[in-house]
């Protein structure tokens, strides 16, 4: 049985009145993409946040490679094996497409103090950069200023600087987001290509693209799941075809 | 380091090498003033515009170093450089970790208010307690020695020597701004909280270049208490805070250069505006000339002159458009 | 300490508690709502409290008015100062980063602070408490105490009852509210955000210099009140937490206070205990004590 490298039980989190996460439970195994889909509003970049740590968990917990993280926080959860790509574009607009890479590769060898070194001398991480770059097929662009990159291109540099930072689970935000048919299955080819050494969290609102890809599929609506299970069975699941089309079919 | 750099530390250097030649014992004096400025000036663009933290608070360690020089200087003898100006950077340096400890829990627009108050406490303590001598400030009657006979006293001398840690200070940092540690900062000043995801402890990489940007600003006072022999409670004023803000505004966020030519472009500037000759009696109001400057550069040259090759190259419609934005609706 | 020097001082906190809720409910409206650090709110205090020294000789000339007529054309003047600067220079200001607005309005400050010193000098000025206010109340066998701060607290707390109807009861004062949360919203749910701004820019001027006027008698009239009450202020909001009312009201009380019996019982760090307070309230809650919109 493959490993679990992420598993999160309970997770709530509450804001006000409003429940935006509601007893969610989920597993990442490693060599396996779960996909998380759901209405607008269901709560799913929150429970990507409550994984990585960047908001605090009302309830529940969070476990990374077999470590209770729930109280980490979220640069610590990172430099053990986490990485997270935003749904907005956050790449660094004014650094080049390298410099992005470097930059988030530096995370796992930080060594501040050292300031008498450029940055031309830190081996571990222009190595590490240049490895990326190859393996998503920027590295034609890598002096390139990155926020002069198309839309899509933006999109693969933000996976690309996730796995600049060496790690064991991707907790994805919408990568597809704005992407058109060609550049979405480059996508997913890579993300095909990643499978066997990571394990994925994909939240997204291609339904294609989550069916052609996925292992698992979780369905949230209003903060809750009401779904689980793979791609066959929540097709044919009563409830989610009620959520989303308003009538089972 | 690029071509343009080196080309620019070439030109300082043998101006400030030169000029002292020619010059007369006031301008001397006020190369001197400016390159103090110079020093303070790059302290906050380390903060500002490397780190994208706005302090406005600048001045408290300014004056801790100041303070410190004066008043560990023994009285009836002379005390050694090399246990003042450390004594003075660790002062100034101290006081920023307590600041920044606090203030970096803060975010945003509070930052910049919480470190103008921390600045007006350190006024306060100096001004009303015992501690800083009060209104009428303290005088430094012996000039430290740096060794055996050597005292760092003339104006030539002290010329000089600010000159050279003018110059040390400008290699440090650019060094600091090249390393892993300056890249992280730039990163930090572009988005944070893409660093934390990536696995940075972001708030000890601001407190550290905190801390690192009082001592420069340390150093700053210590020199500029040798070169007058004397401190008041003004000097820890949030008006010099304001004044180091504009001189990095005015000669350009993100470059080092920029705090240079900023200093000496604000010090240019307020020679001008209290200037009898060209002002007559409005020359007692200049920092009506200075506020307006001000204004102006922010509204017109958000980046400074050394942005101003960059400006030129946008067309002219959408400069203007640019100028008065609108609150916007956003769908 | 006797029963009524106690209570002077319980009186001269809550008067200075008051005026400076003024100032600072301006500064954190205008904050919470438009998103613009204002480090020239300072000098609209110290207009107003120049005005009530500029004017009340012309008005007592002119039209002949005493005290009231004097804070009634001040404020009339506050508010159109107040519409002015937003349009003239105020509304360049949104949507750029904080770092611009407070340079640009550092600058007004030091504009303002010449204006005044080439039309109004830089001495320091009294301004005569008038004549049907000047009386003392007697408290207890030795102790007085001035009817005029007993008139200060009593219409700030007026103002401040006013302007706690208009914001919880009104409409007006619900989109007020809605912007200083979540402005986006309130524009695009069809508001007129431009004449809402200007409505909300204006009446904050002309309260921070309508309690500049009324405490001139009792502070006296001096170049550097503007910058004082700016940093205070700043303490106040940054406690309160930006763009509450209520903290605003809470954070002032306590400023006061603090501020008042520190001077009477440790004078020698009375400047430094407020800071010490905000520094004490910060490691407890960075974001200040209320949320906006409260």
């Amino acid at each position: 049985m493959n490993q679990i490298l992420l598993r999160g039980k309970n997770l709530s989190r509450q804001w006000g009145g409003l429940l935006a996460v509601n007893q969610v439970n989920i597993e990442i195994f490693l060599g396996k993409i779960h996909a998380v889909i759901g209405t607008n509003g269901a709560g799913k970049s929150t429970l990507i946040n409550l994984l990585a740590g960047e908001v605090p968990l009302s309830g529940g917990s969070v476990e990374l490679l077999e470590q209770d993280v729930s109280l980490w926080s979220e640069p610590r959860r990172a430099r053990l094996g986490l990485g997270k790509s935003f749904q907005k574009n956050t790449i660094f607009p004014d650094l080049s497409v390298f410099e992005n890479c470097r930059l988030a590769a530096q995370a796992r060898h930080q060594r501040p103090w050292k300031f008498w070194e450029t940055i031309n001398s830190c081996t571990y991480s222009r190595t590490q950069a240049q490895k990326v770059l190859l393996k998503t097929g920027l590295h034609v662009l890598s002096e390139k200023k990155a926020g002069l990159l198309s839309h899509g291109q933006k999109r693969q540099l933000e996976v690309a600087m996730c796995l600049a930072t060496n790690p064991k689970v991707l907790l994805l935000d919408e990568p597809l987001a704005g992407m058109g048919a060609e550049e979405t299955n480059r996508m997913l080819n890579f993300l095909n290509e990643l499978r066997p050494e990571h394990g994925i969290l994909l939240v997204e609102h291609d339904m294609d693209a989550v069916f052609q890809v996925a292992d698992m599929i979780t369905v949230m609506v209003n903060g809750a799941v009401i779904a689980c299970g793979t791609p066959p069975e929540i097709k044919n699941n009563k409830d989610v075809q009620i959520a989303y089309l308003g009538v089972a079919s | 380091m690029k071509k343009s750099q080196l080309f620019f530390l070439l030109i300082l250097a043998s101006v400030l090498v030169f000029l002292p030649q020619i010059s007369s014992e006031y301008v001397l004096d006020w190369l001197t003033k400016t390159m103090i400025f110079a020093i303070f000036a790059l302290s906050l663009e380390l903060l500002v515009g490397q780190t994208g933290l706005v302090c406005f608070g600048q001045s408290a360690f300014f004056g801790i170093g100041a303070y410190t020089a004066v008043l560990f200087s023994a009285k009836v003898d002379h005390t050694y450089l090399g246990y003042l100006l450390p004594l003075a950077i660790f002062a100034a340096a101290l006081y920023a970790l307590i600041v920044g400890a606090l203030s970096l829990r803060t975010k945003g627009v509070y930052f910049i208010m919480v470190t103008l108050a921390f600045a007006q406490m350190a006024y306060y303590v100096i001004h009303d307690t015992p501690l800083g001598g009060g209104t009428d400030g303290i005088y430094l009657y012996h000039k430290p020695i740096i060794f055996r006979d050597l005292v760092l006293e003339g104006s030539i001398f002290i010329y000089f020597f600010t000159t050279i840690c003018l110059f040390l200070v400008l290699g440090f940092l650019g060094l600091l701004s090249s390393s892993r540690f300056g890249r992280a900062l730039i990163g930090i000043k572009i988005n944070e909280l893409r660093m934390r995801a990536m696995g940075f402890e972001t708030y000890w990489y601001k407190l550290v270049a905190f801390v690192i940007s009082g001592a420069i600003a340390g150093i700053a006072g210590f020199l500029f208490a040798m070169k007058d022999g004397f401190v008041n409670p003004e000097i820890l004023s949030w008006h010099l805070s304001g004044a180091v803000l504009m001189m990095i505004i005015l000669g350009g966020l993100g470059h080092l250069r920029g705090a240079v030519i900023g200093a000496f472009t604000y010090a240019l500037l307020e020679e001008l505006f209290r200037s009898e000759i060209i002002f007559g009696s409005f020359s007692k109001n200049w920092h009506l000339g200075l506020g307006l400057t001000l204004i102006l550069s922010v509204a017109l040259l958000p980046k400074g002159l050394f942005g101003i090759r960059d400006q030129l190259q946008k067309s002219l419609p959408l400069y203007l458009a640019n100028f008065k934005k609108l609150p916007k609706t956003k769908l | 300490m006797d029963f009524f020097t106690l209570l002077i001082q319980v009186l001269n906190a809550v008067q200075y508690g008051l005026l400076l809720f003024l100032v600072a409910a301006g500064l954190t409206l205008i904050f919470g709502m438009m998103g613009i650090i204002n480090l020239a709110h300072g000098s609209f205090y110290m207009i107003g409290a120049y005005l009530s020294f500029g004017l009340a000789p012309i008005v007592a000339q002119t039209i002949g008015g005493g005290f009231l007529v004097t804070l009634v054309v001040g404020l009339i003047f506050a508010i159109f100062l107040g519409y002015l600067l937003e349009w003239l220079f105020y509304s360049y200001l949104y949507e750029r980063d904080h770092l611009q607005q407070v340079l640009m309005t550092y600058g007004l400050i030091l504009v303002f602070e010449e204006i005044r010193s080439l039309l109004l000098g830089d001495d320091v000025h009294s301004v005569a408490i008038p004549a049907w206010l000047s009386a003392s109340v007697q408290l207890g066998d030795i102790m007085t105490y001035p009817i005029y701060r007993l008139f200060i607290s009593g219409i700030c707390l007026l103002l401040a009852a006013a302007m706690l109807i208009v914001l919880t009861k009104t409409r007006l004062g619900m989109m007020i509210r809605a912007g200083s949360v979540n402005r986006e919203m309130t524009q695009s749910l069809g508001v007129n955000i431009q004449f809402l701004y200007r409505l909300v820019f204006a009446s904050g001027v002309a309260i921070a210099a309508f309690a500049g006027m009324i405490a001139a008698p009792v502070t006296s009239v001096y170049p550097g009140m503007g910058q004082s009450i700016l940093i205070i202020c700043f303490v106040v909001v940054v406690i309160g937490g930006i763009g509450s009312i209520r903290g605003a009201l809470i954070a002032s009380l306590l400023i006061g206070f603090v501020d008042t019996f520190s001077k009477v019982l440790l004078p020698n760090v009375a400047g430094v205990l407020v800071y010490v307070l905000m520094a004490t309230i910060l490691l407890w809650k960075p974001s200040g004590l209320f949320k906006a919109g409260s």
